[in-house]
């Protein structure tokens, strides 16, 4: 054993395995444990020094607060102790590769955050006037630029808040071009290849379309016998709401097909741009016939993912649909940027509008942002290595675990749970993943394929995190193959277990109430 | 290429193991006419940071920025100020760079979060329960409207004269694509209680705003008992989080919805977004709602934790019968609201909206002492409007010249409406008595 000058060992002891053993405090060394505000704050604490109301005679007429909130507060030391526990309990694309596929986790620049914060773009006030914010219309207008010359689309909408809200901003001008034809009533089925977002069939329906589902091939593309069936009788067709590349990581190779046909049959083309990250710079959606498509700013242009949002989801639309985008957008004459916000007519809007004010500013400036820094070439280049990524951990573990399609693919490399011995599932091997140090993928997601498994690993990855990860998830994969039990329990050394998601469903506890003897104490 | 970390020898050594020769091979399955040859033209190559800065401050320098003060403008988005601590927590990695919280083991971090804002909202509004954010306020109204349908079984929904014209647009654009009839009731500073007499048996819900989009404050508990007494719903919307530390809740309104915008708590001012929309509800219809909800239960050591449960509501799981298409909402905004609430805590809470409310009492004394101003709105929380002997939109535009932003023309929301001479004018915590002296001043000089 090796001392030091005072005579304490230097090297570990033997240890006592680590699952024996049990602490106090409840923590377990760097995972503190850490109670909810309302157990350990109080209504009478604050962390704000506020000036004292100087008694002003109240305006609010009788319309009071009878009964004080239950609001805890805590001082700022606690506020900052309890938030930083809390996030050393969660995984961040900042800890490790954070493979979800569909979902694009790449790095979020830092330079991002801060343009974001610049007073100028983050201290501006939605309705000042216009005159006052030309630089954040100007800031709108060129990453609408970008958007519509990286997708070779002549317009975009630019205010929808999210993917699905894009979508539904998408539907929403197909709706208004079929009520310009005198055809709403007639045209009402679109056509959702099995594949899809769950996002698609939901914003079809509220679009008030009927979902008509498309079968996938079994090359994991749309099935054109059955899209052509589909389309024999047209007369009800609305359009094609379809991922591309699709969600099985795989580029639809009739897609100029499909165009042509769904717009013979009168329909318009959908594209989810959620997967554009692929192919950014290497083709147009534009020349691919596709009439509208939301771009994901939180996944191609590396807007962080905040634990769930905000998203932006800009809706590029071709020359049939333009002149159904939602208010509010940019307009230039001269030198001089404004906002249309509201269409001809006594103040009734002929397209719509979908949220108050103009759209998702702050994942604006993160993109453009963004954007500049890559330029064409970069982002050419990014589409590029997230595809040779993918690539290359399809490659490295095709011999242990089944691809689910043969050939290369796109951004994603996608698998079925094929491989796996009797009794161990793909929620047994995304467990796993979390004890060495990984995200789990995305799980049983594309629905098409059995168990799948679907790896999105990114650009933003360098070969040596790749080969850690194929390393880690290959010899799981064995494990699997050889039904090794114990990942039927895994995680092992994650901050919690596996959580029992049937009681949270069955009883549900959706806020904090004061424990039993309280409540009947405050009554 | 500072973000891309693969080596041209890591890319050469990728294609030797993948077996493929160039990455072009990856990309056979576009059709030939239209792969890309090159760049795509027209776009900038790349930029430094340095670069890419100084082009993002020449922008961010064309705009006037609120903290300048002399800012009076509200109408559903508010000036207040942000803790340090607040923008400090939500860059934390752990909790900006991680995905919606899908997986419970690793994301407990996110989902306590989540736990404690639905717990926050729930408290603040009086209400049973509320879900893990919607985009906005508006989309929230939007989707209390198709949800009132959905528990009701009726299409006809009853927007008030008060409710901000944005929400009601909003709304309109949801209820049209699913043929809900929506009846709008004429603007009015004054008159939630309108929505009483246009309730029937035909209606899913009313609407109504307080603090309203003129900043009337209501008690709108006998529309809720009206609407209850022919089984519709009452939907009370706020577009100024900041109001319940003083007024009426809606839950002691009676209201079996409630929605707002959040982004006054926690959120800057972002020109309209990113901001943070609550929604809550009664216990009774929890399995209507839309959104995301976080759960309490435990885990396999029987240690308490929290999952995203009743996903049989979503998308994701139900597909097209799902309540709602959402799926990103506003995470990291909620994430900023529920470390400011903790901050403000109850006691922190009622204060700020008493500094609220008394500067916009202030403000309102020194625009009622110039010639011409009439004050419209009777009861108010921190907005309000007023009536000026002119055009309101030239007005605003002189005031402009003088160094003071106004507020927002009533006809800016509400075009052709007769409200061409009406400003809503709004002050908060941030209001001091300089701005407010200052803009008393200029409006004797332009009047």
């Amino acid at each position: 054993m090796t001392m030091n000058s005072q005579g304490r060992s230097t090297t570990p002891d033997e240890a006592i395995p680590m699952s024996e053993i049990q602490t106090v405090s409840g923590s377990r060394g760097l995972q503190q444990r850490e109670d909810l505000i309302f157990e350990t704050g109080s209504t009478g604490k604050t962390g704000v020094d506020l000036p004292n109301p100087k008694g002003t005679k109240s305006r609010l007429g009788s319309v009071t607060r009878k009964r004080p909130t239950d609001l805890p507060g805590l001082s700022e030391p606690e506020t900052m102790r309890h938030y930083v526990r809390l996030s050393q309990k969660n995984y961040a694309i900042d800890l490790g590769l954070f493979p979800l596929g569909s979902c694009t986790m790449k790095h979020n620049p830092r330079l991002n955050e801060k343009v974001a914060r610049m007073p100028g773009f983050a201290d501006i006030h939605p309705l000042q006037p216009q005159a006052t914010v030309q630089g954040a219309l100007e800031l709108i207008d060129q990453l609408a630029t970008w958007l519509k010359t990286l997708t070779g689309m002549p317009a975009v909408a630019m205010s929808p808040k999210a993917g699905a809200h894009g979508e539904f901003c998408g539907m929403m001008a197909i709706r208004r071009a079929l009520i310009a034809r005198g055809e709403i009533e007639t045209r009402t089925r679109v056509l959702v290849p099995a594949s899809a977002h769950g996002t698609n069939p939901a914003t079809a329906v509220q679009c008030g379309f009927k979902v008509d589902e498309i079968k996938a091939d079994e090359r994991g593309r749309v099935n054109m016998e059955d899209f052509k069936a589909k389309l024999e009788d047209s007369s009800d067709i609305a359009g094609i709401m379809l991922t591309n590349p699709n969600t099985c990581g795989l580029f639809e190779t009739d897609i100029m097909e499909i165009a042509d046909l769904i717009h013979e049959a009168g329909g318009y083309f959908y594209c989810d741009g959620a997967n554009f990250n692929a192919i950014m710079g290497r083709v147009r959606p534009g020349d691919l016939g596709i009439d509208a498509m939301h771009i994901n700013l939180h996944k191609t242009f590396s807007t962080p993912h905040g634990g769930g949002g905000p998203g932006a989801g800009p809706t590029v639309l071709s020359d049939a649909l333009a002149d159904y985008a939602p208010v509010p957008f940019v307009v230039k004459d001269e030198d001089i940027y404004s906002l249309v916000e509201e269409t001809e007519g006594e103040g009734e809007e002929a397209f719509g509008r979908l949220c108050a004010f103009h759209g998702q500013m702050g994942m604006f400036t993160r993109a453009l942002a963004y954007m500049l820094s890559h330029g064409a070439d970069g982002l050419k280049q990014a589409a590029e290595d997230a595809v040779l990524n993918a690539n290359y951990v399809q490659a490295r573990l095709k011999s242990t675990m089944t691809a689910a399609f043969d050939g290369y693919c796109m951004h994603e490399a996608l698998f079925s749970d094929a491989f796996t011995a009797e009794g161990i599932d793909t929620l047994d091997i995304s467990k796993a993943l979390i004890d060495e140090g990984y995200h789990p993928m995305t799980m049983y997601f594309p629905l098409v394929v059995h168990g799948a498994m679907l790896i999105e690993p990114t650009e933003t990855e360098s070969k040596a995190e790749l080969d850690r990860f194929c390393d880690a998830l290959g010899a799981i994969a064995e494990r699997a193959k050889a039904g090794d039990e114990s990942l039927k329990g895994a995680p092992y050394l994650a901050p919690m277990r596996r959580l029992d998601e049937t009681q949270a469903a069955r009883k549900p506890v959706l806020r904090w109430t004061p424990p039993e003897p309280d409540r009947m104490a405050a009554e | 290429m500072r973000y891309l970390p693969l080596t041209p020898e890591d890319r050469k050594a990728m294609l030797a193991t993948i077996g493929a020769d160039s990455v072009d091979a990856f990309y056979a399955d576009v059709p030939e006419a239209v792969r890309l040859g090159g760049k795509v033209a027209g776009l900038p190559d790349h930029q430094g940071e340095l670069a890419v800065e100084r082009h993002m401050a020449a922008l961010a320098g064309k705009n006037r920025v609120a903290s300048d003060g002399r800012f009076f403008v509200g109408c559903g988005a508010y000036k207040h100020h942000v803790p340090a601590s607040v923008d400090h927590i939500i860059q934390r990695s752990e909790f900006l760079t991680t995905y919606t919280p899908y997986q419970p083991e690793i994301a407990q971090g996110t989902l306590q979060t989540l736990f404690e804002f639905q717990s926050q909202v729930a408290a603040m509004t009086a209400m049973d329960v509320a879900n893990a954010s919607m985009y906005d306020g508006s989309t929230a109204c939007a989707e209390a409207a198709i949800m009132a349908c959905r528990v009701t079984k009726r299409r006809r929904v009853v927007l008030s004269g008060g409710l901000h014209p944005h929400y009601a647009a909003a709304t309109r654009t949801v209820c049209e694509a699913q043929g809900i009839e929506v009846v709008q009731l004429p603007p009015a500073v004054d008159d939630e209680l309108a929505l009483k007499d246009a309730v029937t048996d035909k209606t899913a819900c009313v609407i109504g705003q307080s603090p309203n989009v003129f900043g009337t404050v209501t008690d709108l508990s006998p529309v809720s008992e009206a609407a209850h007494a022919d089984g519709a719903l009452m939907v009370s919307v706020f577009t100024e989080a900041v109001s319940l530390g003083l007024v009426t809740p809606p839950g002691e309104m009676g209201a079996d919805i409630a929605v707002g915008e959040g982004q006054s708590i926690g959120n800057a001012l972002n020109f309209g977004g990113p901001y943070v929309g609550l929604f809550a509800t009664t216990k009774k219809h929890v399995r209507s709602m839309p959104g995301r909800l976080c759960g309490e239960t435990v885990d396999a050591d029987g240690q308490r934790g929290f999952v995203l449960t009743l996903s049989t509501r979503e998308q994701h799981i139900r597909r097209d019968k799902a309540t709602s298409n959402i799926c990103t909402n506003a995470g990291l905004c909620t994430l900023a609201f529920t470390a400011h609430m903790t901050l403000l805590g109850d006691k922190g809470f009622t204060q700020l909206a008493e500094l609220n409310h008394e500067a916009a009492c202030a403000l309102a004394d020194a625009l009622e002492e110039v010639d011409g101003v009439e004050i419209l709105t009777p009861r108010f929380f921190n907005e309000f409007a007023f009536r000026v002997p002119g055009n309101a939109e030239a007005i605003l535009a002189q005031l402009d010249e003088l160094g003071v932003i106004g507020g927002v023309r009533a006809s800016r929301i509400l075009p052709g409406k007769g409200m061409d001479n009406v400003i809503i004018t709004c002050a908060t915590e941030c209001t001091t008595e300089d701005d407010i002296k200052a803009y008393a001043d200029a409006l004797n000089e332009v009047l």
